[in-house]
């Protein structure tokens, strides 16, 4: 009996370890460079197109219902003459610690082997919990059995299930993408090379503020991004351990940027 | 120490069996237009919204995304801290043999069934696709899907489940004696359903005992089960990490207060019976109002220390989301006028309590208990919704208000009780027979218990 404590103990304790998921081949992790942001919303519109994401229209989004995965939250700063006004991309932070599996009573929401938190849609009960306890509000929840406009719903993704009335979603990383990338690379028997797989934010993102890639890998771009001096994690000191590093923004003059705000 | 007599002591067996009988099978009209009226009025105003919400989607509420926590979890919480005063009154005064008790435990206990069944109800009515509850169950499947059993609300599946059937099983075990007696005095399908529900009592001296040594048991049982029941749905907030809800106190915070919530509660049920049907007045009195004033003042300085105490631990953490948090809910809210009458119902109000005069004033004791349960609900719904109003990120900052569906199903609740309440009634003797009656003689010998 002893024995058998012992070793479940040990086998928890590994699965609570930080750098556990590094023993798997990748741990995905996306790069936001704030300095290059300049909120022009293009990711938005890719992943609404790329996850066939449904458009609510004026009167749900006047109830802030918008339904988005990713969202530029903006912040102005400064009385008229001298205003600031500051973005920041925000969608599933992919925590390697998440409140929201934590919540769940039914696992719809677990993390996978790659550093993915993953939410089976056809599991959901809707309990709302994960999104409750989320401190960065980015699960979105079917309030109706939405439709999509007419030309709209002749581009749906065939590669995402279109989701029904009743489950929360949230921010894949375009899991879609990743499972094409490591077919293709397991056919050709090799590992996903650094740039193989973009979402669908970072590919359409203009300014090249957004970097997608493999943590575990120590020449990918996203590894050498993560050892500037600018990096932070949304809502650090929560220990939710997010898989997403923005790179603060400089600004001339001041060193109290709203980024530097929210990470403390 | 000497019990005073609860009741007149002239009262025979016979009475008793006259009085509480005629509960049952003698119907007035009145009742009749009554139930009919609330029954209508369930069903228009909880189940057709209801049916409009499953139908349509969770849109119709007014939940939004950084509020999914509604009215409906308000309900919910409500609930099920009605249904923790009934059965503890019940066990509590049980195992320590007060007398006074024996008049009102039937229907305390039969407030906390109906409200586990509110609360459980207001799950399903919160669920995006309640057709899937059975989800929440570990039944063994081809798939291997097992559940979360870290999840706070996998410990309220199985808290409240287990309070739900202990709790029922300790209302039945004590109504199988009343059950046997009835059998003989009624016809047709009641008699039929006497006779399989008394399970063939027969009143010999070895089943008193068994039947008084298996409520024992299950009096302490229940004690325990009550407060690890309410503290668990106190986990449901506490272990997540919103500002506002991430308080360890929220566990004892939330036991006490629906401890007073259900003390009020049973009050104005005991009220609502002897209002019904004045026969019964001979049996709850107001003795039993004075015993329960007193829990109701000891209840509510307790509950005003833990609210003191709950503002003060969010002002300790120091961090700038509690604070906002806080002064959300005492300020800056469109709802924080509610804080005040919370803290007017709930600590001012009871403060009449010391004096022993309203206490024993059956009218006065029926407002306080309604201003009592006004203040409870408000207390769950300044924590619930509030507190995700103001999460971490001020871009999704938002302020909650209920839509017309979720008043509506809120409202109609009240009705459904009192349908549910009256069909019992009629069904079952709302004051425990054997009990009264060990209760009108001076006890010899110890009795069956």
């Amino acid at each position: 009996m002893p024995g058998i404590i012992d070793r479940l103990s040990k086998r928890l304790k590994a699965y609570r370890t930080p750098g556990y998921y590094k023993k798997y081949d990748y741990h995905w992790t996306m790069v936001v460079d704030l300095d290059k942001c300049n909120g022009c919303a293009a990711c938005v519109v890719a992943c609404h197109a790329e996850n066939n994401l449904p458009t609510v229209g004026k009167d749900e989004c006047g109830k802030s219902r918008a339904f988005n995965w990713i969202r530029i939250e903006r912040y102005v700063e400064g009385e008229y003459p001298d205003v600031k006004v500051k973005f920041i991309p925000i969608m599933c932070q992919h925590c390697d610690k998440a409140r929201c599996e934590l919540g769940c009573p039914v696992y719809a929401t677990y993390h996978n082997q790659d550093g993915l938190n993953v939410q089976v849609y056809n599991r959901c009960v809707g309990t709302y919990t994960c999104a409750t306890y989320c401190p960065y509000d980015v699960r979105r929840f079917n309030w109706f059995t939405y439709k999509w406009d007419e030309p709209l719903d002749q581009q749906l993704n065939p590669d995402v299930s279109v989701r029904e009335m009743g489950v929360m979603e949230k921010c894949t990383f375009c899991i879609q993408r990743i499972r094409v990338a490591k077919d293709k690379a397991k056919d050709e028997e090799r590992e996903i090379k650094d740039g193989d797989v973009q979402p669908a934010c970072v590919q359409s993102c203009p300014t090249g503020a957004m970097v997608f890639g493999d943590l575990n890998d120590p020449n990918s771009s996203v590894s050498k991004l993560a050892k500037s001096r600018r990096t932070y994690r949304l809502l650090e000191k929560y220990n939710t351990e997010p898989s997403v590093i923005y790179l603060k923004r400089v600004m001339d003059g001041s060193s109290k940027g709203h980024e530097e705000r929210h990470h403390v | 120490m000497v019990h005073p007599k609860a009741m007149k002591s002239d009262i025979t067996y016979k009475d008793i069996n006259e009085d509480i009988l005629n509960v049952i099978t003698k119907t007035g009209s009145g009742y009749y237009i009554v139930l009919a009226c609330t029954s209508v009025l369930t069903v228009l105003l909880y189940f057709l919204p209801w049916a409009y919400q499953i139908h349509v989607g969770q849109g119709v509420t007014g939940l939004n995304v950084p509020d999914l926590w509604g009215v409906y979890l308000v309900n919910f919480v409500f609930w099920v801290g009605i249904a923790h005063a009934g059965t503890l009154i019940s066990a509590m005064l049980y195992i320590t043999n007060t007398p006074w008790r024996r008049a009102i435990a039937r229907s305390a206990e039969t407030l906390t069934f109906f409200g586990l069944i509110l609360a459980s109800m207001y799950v399903f009515i919160h669920m995006g696709r309640p057709w899937k509850f059975y989800w929440t169950i570990p039944y063994p499947n081809q798939r291997m899907i097992w559940l979360n059993f870290q999840s706070p609300l996998m410990f309220d599946v199985f808290a409240i489940s287990t309070y739900f059937v202990s709790s029922s099983v300790f209302l039945y075990f004590g109504m199988i004696p009343d059950l046997a007696s009835l059998r003989h005095r009624v016809t047709g399908w009641r008699r039929r359903l006497y006779t399989f529900l008394s399970l063939g009592w027969r009143g010999t001296d070895r089943q008193w005992y068994v039947q008084g040594r298996a409520c024992m048991y299950f009096a302490s049982f229940i004690i325990p089960l009550v407060v690890s029941v309410h503290s668990i749905v106190a986990w449901d907030f506490a272990l997540s990490i919103v500002p506002g809800y991430h308080k360890t106190i929220f566990a004892p915070y939330f036991v006490t207060g629906a401890l007073f919530s259900g003390f009020a509660g049973v009050t104005l049920m005991m009220s609502v019976v002897r209002w019904f049907f004045p026969v019964i007045r001979k049996y709850i009195t107001e003795l039993h109002y004075d015993r329960i004033g007193i829990f109701l003042l000891v209840l509510s300085l307790v509950w005003s220390y833990l609210t003191v105490m709950e503002v003060i631990t969010g002002l300790y953490t120091n961090t700038s989301q509690e604070m906002e948090s806080l002064k959300y809910k005492l300020l800056t809210s469109p709802y924080s006028y509610l804080f005040a009458l919370m803290i007017f119902s709930n600590s001012i109000v009871p403060l009449l309590f010391i004096f022993r005069k309203i206490r024993k004033t059956v009218n006065i004791m029926v407002v306080m208990s309604v201003f009592i349960l006004i203040g409870m609900w408000l207390e769950r719904y300044l924590i619930i919704p509030n507190a995700l109003s103001r999460k971490f990120l001020p871009y999704m900052w938002h302020d909650y208000s209920p839509s017309w569906v979720e008043i509506s199903i809120t409202a109609g609740t009240f009705f459904f009780l009192i349908s549910m309440f009256m069909v019992f009634l009629k069904v079952f003797p709302i004051i425990s027979l054997f009990e009264v009656k060990e209760d009108s003689i001076p006890m010899k010998g110890g009795g069956g218990h």
